[in-house]
């Protein structure tokens, strides 16, 4: 049985402090596209700084490290409940060297653990697949982020949006602009189509781990994703909601088979501190890579 | 590009500023989130000021006349020499304070007020009559925001818990865009609505 503790708190370090590169250079363009001396221009400039500030003194990138979401694929043999002993480990020797805040705090009572773990906290998903090494994504999702995603079922009271194609636009469309104010923006949106209310919004999760210049497998799909960008850029909100032409970086959609009765539209909005990392684990050889 | 501006600030340098403003902000500024608002009002301005009290009151008579209040609960380190550092300082949402807002500015003379997401009507209408804007911080550029604070000067009410306390932090280019002015303009409001309107065209096609 590997032991993959130190491994992980690199995994951590790395999410936390340096920023994946796809997304730095998303950022850079929104700046470029901006007109100079206006507030949008300034606040995407003010990130860059503070981005590549983190990088240099190894500092978390925003204060709120977030939940960590971790996501696990491992060869078989490999004892899950061992890796989640060690992915636990890794979180609390993490927060102690400051790479993760001390966020999580017990549902009623609000006290905080200090140490990022308890129940169900950090969040982790396995997956046995058929490679013979471990792979593990983290996210870091802050809470003003993860408070503007949404759930739709369709139809929905709110707006008229029917079964298809362009149900999913129209939710999509209303959860980035309730989302102004919220998340930081430029954000990503990872959206889920289908599948339960659980299995929806994870899907939509699990969008946030592909990279921003992929292109969606269904080609309907990868339309609708270029179209929402567009649109919901269009808006005019802008980075910090100072109004401006960058809204989202991405918009990338999941879908999952259900049952003829529901049909949800699950939205996880991602800030531009979009904190992913993916390490694959083999022996000795470990490789740090921004998304899969 | 950025307007500098230093603390104490003029009501004319005040109403020079509009929205979308970008401002480079150097001085010493108070955090102050829940706990010192509530306390500010209860205290100095609905009740006459507990003579216990009066050692703060006049710091804070002070240093807000022609100051700034910064929603913030920051991370702070205490470093080995005893002084303590501000590590992460990014701003916090500022609308829990609407109910306080507005008489804060008016008792103390407020220019500005700090914060993220912006505020309401009542913030809004304090800053015209008596001179004073709202300042956006960047979210989440905690890194940064810490870097531009040059020293802590003082803490008061640590009692409160360190994210609640008032800190009287110095600091230096400070970066914040203006989002609420003193001419009753609001660029939150401007951009909700503009958005809603094309919102709605989207969602008719
Ligand atoms: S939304 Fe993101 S960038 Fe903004 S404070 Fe939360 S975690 Fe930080």
């Amino acid at each position: 049985m590997p032991d993959i503790t130190e491994r992980v708190v690199e995994l951590i370090k790395s999410a936390s402090t340096d920023l994946s590169p796809d997304i730095e250079q998303a950022l850079m363009a929104a700046k470029a596209a901006e007109a100079p001396g206006t507030a949008a221009e300034g606040a995407l400039q003010t990130i860059l700084e503070n981005v590549r500030m983190s990088r240099t003194t190894g500092r978390p990138i925003c204060q709120d490290t977030g939940t960590p979401l971790f996501y696990v694929w491992n060869p078989e043999g490999v004892s899950q409940r061992e890796l989640l002993k060690q992915i636990r480990a890794a979180v609390r020797i993490a927060t102690e060297r400051a790479y993760l805040r001390p966020n999580a705090v017990a549902a009623l009572s609000g006290k905080n653990s200090g140490d990022n773990t308890g129940i169900d906290f950090p969040t982790v998903h396995f997956e046995e697949w058929g490679h013979d090494y471990i792979q593990v994504g983290l996210l870091l999702k802050g809470g003003g982020s993860e408070n503007c995603g949404a759930q739709y079922s369709i139809p929905s009271a709110e707006f008229e949006a029917s079964r298809d194609l362009k149900g999913v636009r129209k939710a999509v469309l209303d959860a980035a602009h309730k989302a102004q104010g919220f998340g930081c923006s430029p954000g990503i949106l990872g959206v889920g189509v289908g599948g339960d209310r659980v299995t929806s919004m994870l899907k939509a999760k699990e969008q946030l781990f592909r990279p921003l210049a992929d292109t969606n497998a269904s080609s309907e799909l990868d339309a609708l994703e270029k179209q929402l960008q567009r649109e919901i850029n269009e808006l005019g909100i802008g980075p910090m909601g100072f109004g401006g032409k960058t809204t989202v970086l991405g918009v990338k959609i999941g879908e999952l088979h259900r049952v003829p009765a529901s049909f949800f539209v699950s939205i996880a909005y991602m800030c531009w501190a979009d904190r992913r990392k993916v390490m694959t684990i083999k022996e000795g050889n470990v490789a740090l890579l921004a998304a899969r | 590009m950025s307007t500098r501006l230093t603390i104490p600030i003029s009501e004319k340098d005040i109403r020079a500023l509009h929205i979308g403003d970008q401002v480079l902000l150097s001085g010493t500024i108070f955090t102050g989130r829940d706990a010192a608002h509530k306390y500010m009002v209860e205290t100095f301005i609905k009740n006459k000021c507990p003579s216990g009290e009066r050692a703060l009151y006049d710091v804070l008579k002070t240093g807000l006349k022609g100051g700034v209040i910064y929603h913030c609960g920051p991370v702070v380190r205490k470093r080995e020499d005893g002084e303590y550092q501000f590590v992460a300082a990014g701003p916090t949402t500022s609308i829990r304070e609407e109910p306080y807002q507005a008489a804060v500015i008016e008792h103390f003379g407020l220019r500005g007020v700090i914060g993220k997401g912006g505020m309401s009507e009542k913030t809004l209408a304090a800053c015209q009559k008596h001179g004073a804007v709202y300042l956006h911080a960047i979210g989440g550029a905690a890194t940064l925001i810490a870097g531009s604070v040059k020293q802590v000067v003082a803490v008061h009410k640590l009692d409160f818990g360190v994210p609640e306390a008032f800190w009287q932090i110095r600091v230096e280019d400070f970066p914040c865009v203006v989002t609420m002015d003193a001419h009753g303009q609001s660029l939150h409001e401007k951009v909700a609505a503009d958005s809603k309107r094309k919102l709605a065209a989207l969602l008719g096609k």
